[in-house]
């Protein structure tokens, strides 16, 4: 009987084990590492965008659904947790424009991001009445139009007592601990892997592989892309969330266009239809991006005085440019496709290759 | 003799075309059932309108006795209706157990006995379970879409072409299974430009030409008809 269950749970009970330490070396690079470490603003935001990536995912890789609405859902959690998490003694001081803020309570964290959560979702339900009807190319761009929508109308001077109109919100409760981002993406991630291994999920691929084939199955497929769309939206919507914290300030402004095709590449570099390639990717993404090729962006000097040909602001776009071809070329379905990391099977085929060897 | 399905003065007009011209026809329970016709004489498209996929403009389908015309596609599966649709059409990305599961989309109850079942009848199946659908070969995908619409436990399976572009040894193997699948209880209607093996196969059979149904009659006396041999088994008029 136990071994039934082993056999059984192998794969899953490896890949938690992999979890578990990934987990305990993020705890301790947040108890070790000196606090003006690279580690910090850089886990943060891969842990944000990891989330963003993987609901992105669902969505795009799972449901075949491509939407571009990304930032706009982000925009809302982003919001929802920044107005719900002032302290109440200082939303004077940040409404200093409007008067008063209109909510006068203080949420805890975790209720507050369920709730940037639920607001991205109603949204998303709201909006995918009419959207989702269309198809590929339409749905992106009527999905991207939303969200342009959605930060024109937050920086409206009406919505000010509400969402402070252009001026950005800032002083709510942004936690410093990396540990806390990691459980927060881990806990989410982990709620899609089990939708995505539902029979719900094997719903979504059946539609994503065959509209007609899926519906003649009996799939309800304005239900199901609902149902999609409302679930990654939701996880959107967290993930905004997240990036508030990070940046412990919230502005409109930098919920563009450009950061749902940053989600968008990320998703393609790690694998349409791959979770764990998402998450593979968000961390090479905004690791290289952020910290490693930030060399380039600066004036370097040789020994001699002279100074190194081409490097200077703006150069590390164009080295990073140049990477992202070179994996979209080489690698034509993203660094996984639509395989999952597996620890088990990584290590049985070293083993077996290893016996080979001997034998 | 009762009627499972029942199709009455059945209308399906795209845009300008009509594409089915008042069609009534009758299957009855427990039978084959087979539409003949050329390319573009409303096969599929009757077949579509029975599923829910397509909505005609005009007539009625009783299945059961009940008017089943207007539900939405989902609402006719769980009725007891599900479609092999034409050129296959399996989940390429899924493995060949997932599309079986996906068939059995709408039930909640234990799949065991019913995967067996499929597997019995179709054992290469059961040897590639894990394999991706797109890798299996047209035959095999056929006799995927054939059991993945067994897997809805239906009273009444729809074939949309199982012989297209299938090699003559395993059309004969499809067409074995229509019968052990008959023999079981399950009503068949089936659509085929194989006018031959349809006829030698079916209980009853109708002619549809351009929309229209000309000639109807048990799948021997088709078989023998002078028209039917010359139009569609490549007979000529002695």
């Amino acid at each position: 009987m136990k071994e039934t269950f082993w056999e059984k749970n192998k794969r899953a009970i490896c890949n938690l084990a992999l979890v578990l330490v990934l987990l305990a070396a993020v705890i301790a690079i947040d108890l070790l590492a000196p606090t003006t470490s690279m580690w910090f603003s850089v886990l943060r935001k891969v842990f944000t965008f990891a989330l963003a990536a993987v609901s992105m995912n669902l969505l795009n890789g799972f449901t075949g659904l491509f939407s571009l609405g990304q930032a706009g859902f982000m925009l809302l959690g982003a919001y929802t947790y920044a107005i719900f998490t002032i302290p109440v003694e200082l939303r004077a001081s940040v409404f200093r424009n409007y008067g008063a803020s209109l909510i006068q309570f203080q949420m805890p964290i975790v209720p507050a991001l369920l709730c940037a959560g639920i607001v991205a979702a109603v949204f998303a339900f709201l909006i995918g009445l009419p959207v989702l009807r269309l198809k590929s190319d339409y749905l992106a761009i009527a999905t991207l139009g939303f969200a342009e929508i959605v930060r024109g109308l937050v920086q409206l001077q009406n919505f000010g007592p509400l969402t402070n109109g252009p001026d950005p919100i800032n002083k709510f409760t942004a936690p410093e601990h990396i540990w806390i981002y990691a459980l927060i993406a881990g806990t989410c991630i982990l709620l899609i892997i089990l939708i995505v291994n539902s029979t719900y999920g094997r719903a979504f691929k059946a539609i994503r592989d065959d509209e007609i084939a899926a519906e003649a199955m009996g799939i309800n497929l304005a239900s199901h892309k609902q149902l999609s769309f409302i679930t990654s939206s939701f996880f959107c919507g967290i993930a905004g969330a997240m990036l508030a914290m990070c940046n412990s300030s919230v502005s409109s402004v930098s919920f563009t266009t450009s950061m749902t095709y940053q989600i968008l590449l990320v998703v393609v570099i790690g694998g349409i239809g791959s979770i764990s390639g998402s998450m593979i990717a968000a961390f090479i993404y905004y690791a290289s991006s952020e910290w490693w090729l930030k060399f380039l962006d600066l004036e370097t000097y040789t020994a001699a005085g002279a100074r190194v040909p081409l490097l200077g602001p703006g150069f590390r776009m164009v080295v990073f440019s140049v990477l992202i071809m070179i994996v979209v070329l080489f690698f034509r379905t993203g660094i996984m496709g639509t395989r999952e990391i597996s620890v088990y099977d990584f290590f049985a085929k070293l083993f077996s290759k290893k016996g080979g060897a001997a034998k | 003799m009762s009627n499972l399905l029942e199709i009455r003065n059945l209308t399906v007009r795209f845009g300008g075309i009509c594409a089915v011209d008042h069609v009534s026809l009758d299957v009855e329970k427990g039978k084959i059932v087979t539409l003949i016709g050329a390319n573009g004489a409303g096969k599929s498209t009757t077949l579509r309108a029975v599923s829910g996929i397509v909505k005609p403009t005009e007539g009625e389908i009783l299945f059961d006795g009940e008017n089943i015309l207007g539900l939405s596609p989902d609402k006719i599966v769980a009725r007891g209706v599900t479609m092999v649709p034409e050129g296959r059409r399996v989940f390429p990305n899924l493995t060949v157990l997932e599309n079986l599961k996906i068939g059995a989309y709408l039930r909640k109850d234990n799949l065991t006995d019913d995967m067996e079942y499929v597997y019995s009848l179709f054992p290469r199946l059961k040897e590639r379970s894990w394999q991706l659908a797109g890798t299996l070969s047209g035959g095999e995908q056929q006799m995927l879409a054939v059991g993945r619409a067994l897997m809805a436990k239906p009273k009444l399976i729809m074939m949309d072409e199982p012989s297209l572009g299938l090699a003559p040894l395993v059309v004969r193997n499809i067409f074995e299974i229509i019968r052990t699948i008959n023999d079981a209880g399950i009503t068949v209607l089936l659509n085929e430009q194989n006018a031959n093996m349809a006829l030698k196969a079916a209980d009853f059979g109708y002619v549809l030409e351009t929309g229209r149904i000309t000639l109807s009659g048990t799948g021997a006396a088709l078989y023998a008809d002078e028209g039917v041999k010359e139009a569609y088994l490549g007979k000529r008029k002695e």
